[in-house]
C-alpha cells in the first residue's frame, strides 16, 4: 500500500512538473476549460437561484386563485361569487382579493395596486415596494399623486416600504386602502378582481379547483404549483436561450479544449518513447496522463465553479442578469440565498471533466502501446 | 547470461516495405563482461541490442535470460524485466528536457514507488560518483554533452541493473570524453555488470576494456 501511494506520489511529481514545462499550452487549455465552466455554472446557478427564491416566496401565496372569465378574457368578479361558491370541504379560508396593474408615466413603468388582506393600510395612504421607493425617491410620510385612468387625481402619503427580502415579488407594489382603491380605479361595491382560497391538505388541491370549477363554470382556477411550474417554465426557456445563444462560443472553446488536449506533441511522443524505454509500463503513462488531465479539468471545474458562484451570488451575475431575470423598468433588486444542487454539480462535472480526461487518455493510450525500441532509433 | 539462437527481425511484414533487420543471429553473451556489438550503419545492431534489452521482440528465434526464455513474455513482464535487469545509456542520451539533472535520473524508479529521501540520496550519490554533484539541479539542455551522457549512465544506474546496455555512446563524444566513457565502463565492469555496447567507433571496438567484439553485417554475425 505504501509503495502504491509512493508510485502515485511520484507521478503526480512527474505530472506537476510535465505541465509546468509546457506551460502555456497547458495554462490556455486550463483558462478556456475553466472559461467553459464559469459561462455554464453561471447560467445553472443563477436560475436555480431564482427558482428557489421564486418557489420560496410563493410558499405563502394562496393554493387557488379563482379568476372569472369573459370571452376567456380575466373579467370582475361580481358580487355573490363567493356565496355561490358554497362551503367547499378543505377550504380554510376564502376571501376575495383587489389588485389592478398602474402605468406611471413618470417613470414610465408599470406598478401594481394591490389591497392587502389585513386591511392594515389606513384611508389616504400607501405602503410602497422597494424599487418604487428607489427609483420615485421615496420615504415614509412623502407625499405622491397618481392621476386615476379617470383623470382624476389622488393624493396620498407614504407610510411604510416594504421589507427589501420580498423584492423579487414587491418591487412593484403598492398597498392601499380598499375605499381608496375603489375610488382610484372605480371599482364598483363588491365587486373583486380574484378569489384566493387557502387549502390546507395539498392533495386535496385539485378536488377543490374541480369544485369551484363546477360551481362557478365561468371562473379558472389556478393553483400555486401551476405558478410554480410557469415561473419555472419561464426560467429554463431564459436559462436555454442563454445556452443557445452562447452556444456557439461554447462549442467552438470546447472544439479547441478537445484539440489542444487531444493533440500529443512530438516532443510529448518522444518523452513517452524514453519513459516506456527506461521501464514505465504503458499502464504508468496512462497514468500519469490520468493524473495531468485530472489536474487540469478538476482546478479548472472548481476555479470556474467558484467564479461562478461569486459571479451570481457576490456580483449578482452581472453578465447574465439581464437576460435571465427579465426585462422591466422596476428592476427588482434582491440578493440570493446561495443555493448548491448536488445533482446540478455532478451533471456538470461529467459533461465537462470526463470528456476531457477522455480526449487526453485515447491519444495517450495510442502512443503508449507503441514498442519502447522507437527511442533507440530517434 | 544471455543466449539468442536463430533470432530473425523483420520490419512492416508482408508489406510492400518488408524490411529484415535481422536474419539468423545464434549469440551467446557471457556476464560480467564488456561486448562491442560491431558493423556498419544498417548491419542490425541496434536491432539486435534492443532485443537484448527486451525494448522489442523477435519476430522468430529466442532471448533466453539467465537460462529463461523471454522471447515471449508480454509487454509488462518484459517491462518488469527491463527496469529491474537492464540499464539503459542512448545515442542522443535521451533527456527529458526541462527537467533537472537529478531529476532525469530518478525517472527510471518512479514506478517501483521508492521513498522520496531514499531515491533522492541514491540518484545524488550516481550524480556524485560521476562528477556531477555539482550540475544536479541544473535543467539537462543546459549541459555540455559530456555531462548529458554522465547523466544518462546515472539514470541507467538507477535501479542498479545487472546489465548496462549502451547504444553507439561515443558517437556524439570528442575523444577525450569518449576514453573517460570507455574508464567509466571499466568501473561498471569492476563492480561486477555486465555490458553489451553497440559501436563503430575504433576507439570503443579497439579498446582493452572490451572484452568481446561482435561484428554484424547485412543482419548476420560475420567474423571480426
Amino acid at each position: 500500500m505504501r509503495t502504491w501511494v509512493a508510485r502515485q506520489a511520484w507521478l503526480i511529481d512527474f505530472t506537476v512538473g510535465s505541465l509546468a514545462r509546457r506551460k502555456t499550452k497547458n495554462l490556455g487549455l486550463w483558462l478556456v476549460y475553466a472559461t467553459l465552466v464559469f459561462v455554464l455554472a453561471s447560467v445553472a446557478l443563477y436560475t436555480q437561484a431564482l427558482r428557489l427564491e421564486a418557489a420560496a416566496v410563493l410558499a405563502h401565496s394562496p393554493e387557488v386563485i379563482v379568476q372569472r372569465l369573459v370571452a376567456g378574457r380575466h373579467d370582475l368578479i361580481p358580487p355573490g361569487y363567493l356565496e355561490r361558491m358554497g362551503r367547499i370541504r378543505g377550504v380554510q379560508k376564502r376571501e376575495g382579493r383587489l389588485w389592478g396593474y398602474y402605468y406611471d408615466p413618470v417613470l414610465k413603468a408599470n406598478y401594481t395596486f394591490m389591497v392587502p388582506p389585513d386591511a392594515g393600510v389606513a384611508r389616504g395612504t400607501l405602503v410602497v415596494g422597494p424599487a418604487l421607493e428607489r427609483e420615485r425617491g421615496l420615504a415614509r410620510e412623502n407625499g405622491i399623486s397618481f392621476r386615476a385612468y379617470s383623470g382624476r387625481l389622488f393624493s396620498f402619503t407614504v407610510a411604510d416600504v416594504l421589507p427589501a427580502a420580498t423584492e423579487l415579488m414587491s418591487a412593484d407594489l403598492v398597498l392601499m386602502h380598499e375605499e381608496d382603491f375603489r375610488a382610484f380605479f372605480e371599482y364598483p361595491a363588491g365587486h373583486f378582481t380574484d378569489i384566493a382560497l387557502s387549502v390546507a391538505n395539498p392533495r386535496e388541491v385539485r378536488t377543490v379547483a374541480a369544485k369551484v370549477a363546477a360551481a362557478l363554470p365561468d371562473s379558472r382556477p389556478i393553483l400555486r404549483e401551476e405558478v410554480l411550474r410557469t415561473y419555472a417554465s419561464i426560467l429554463d426557456w431564459r436559462e436555454g436561450l442563454v445556452l443557445a445563444v452562447l452556444s456557439g462560443a461554447l462549442l467552438a472553446f470546447a472544439i479547441l479544449a478537445w484539440e489542444k488536449a487531444s493533440g500529443l506533441s512530438a516532443e510529448e511522443r518522444r518523452e513517452i518513447g524514453i519513459l516506456k524505454a527506461v521501464g514505465w509500463e504503458t499502464g504508468d503513462v496512462i497514468l500519469m496522463k490520468f493524473w495531468e488531465g485530472a489536474l487540469i479539468s478538476g482546478s479548472a471545474f472548481l476555479a470556474g465553479y467558484l467564479a461562478a458562484y461569486l459571479h451570481v451570488f457576490r456580483f449578482g451575475a452581472t453578465l447574465f442578469e439581464p437576460v435571465l431575470k427579465g426585462w422591466s423598468v422596476l428592476y427588482p433588486r434582491f440578493e440570493l440565498v446561495p443555493a448548491i444542487d448536488g445533482l446540478q454539480v455532478a451533471t456538470l462535472f461529467l459533461l465537462t471533466v470526463f470528456p476531457y480526461t477522455a480526449a487526453v487518455l485515447v491519444p495517450i493510450w495510442r502512443a503508449a502501446v507503441t514498442d519502447p525500441d522507437s527511442v533507440m532509433r530517434q | 547470461m544471455i543466449e539468442l539462437s536463430g533470432i530473425r527481425k523483420v520490419f512492416n511484414q508482408s508489406r510492400h516495405n518488408e524490411y529484415r533487420a535481422l536474419d539468423g543471429i545464434d549469440l551467446f553473451l557471457a556476464g560480467r563482461q564488456i561486448t562491442a556489438l560491431s558493423g556498419p550503419s544498417g548491419s542490425g545492431k541496434t536491432t539486435l541490442l534492443t532485443l537484448i534489452g527486451c525494448l522489442a521482440r523477435p519476430t522468430a528465434g529466442r532471448v533466453r535470460l539467465r537460462g529463461e526464455d523471454i522471447s515471449g513474455l508480454p509487454e509488462r513482464f518484459l517491462t518488469e524485466i527491463r527496469r529491474r535487469t537492464f540499464g539503459f545509456v542512448f545515442q542522443q542520451f535521451n533527456l527529458v528536457r526541462g527537467l533537472s539533472a537529478v531529476d532525469n535520473v530518478m525517472l527510471p524508479a518512479y514506478p517501483l514507488g521508492p521513498t522520496h529521501r531514499e531515491l533522492r540520496d541514491r540518484a545524488e550519490a550516481l550524480l556524485a560518483r560521476l562528477h556531477l554533484a555539482d550540475r544536479r539541479d541544473a535543467r539537462v539542455e543546459w549541459l555540455s554533452g559530456g555531462e548529458q551522457q554522465r547523466v544518462a549512465i546515472a539514470r541507467a544506474l538507477i535501479n542498479d541493473p545487472e546489465i548496462v546496455i549502451a547504444d553507439e555512446p561515443t558517437a556524439n563524444l570528442d575523444t577525450a570524453l569518449a576514453k573517460a566513457f570507455m574508464g567509466i565502463l571499466e568501473e561498471l565492469h569492476a563492480e561486477g555488470r555486465t555490458v553489451i555496447l553497440t559501436s563503430h567507433d575504433p576507439l570503443v571496438t579497439g579498446s582493452v576494456a572490451v572484452h568481446r567484439v561482435v561484428a554484424l553485417r547485412d543482419g548476420r554475425i560475420v567474423p571480426p
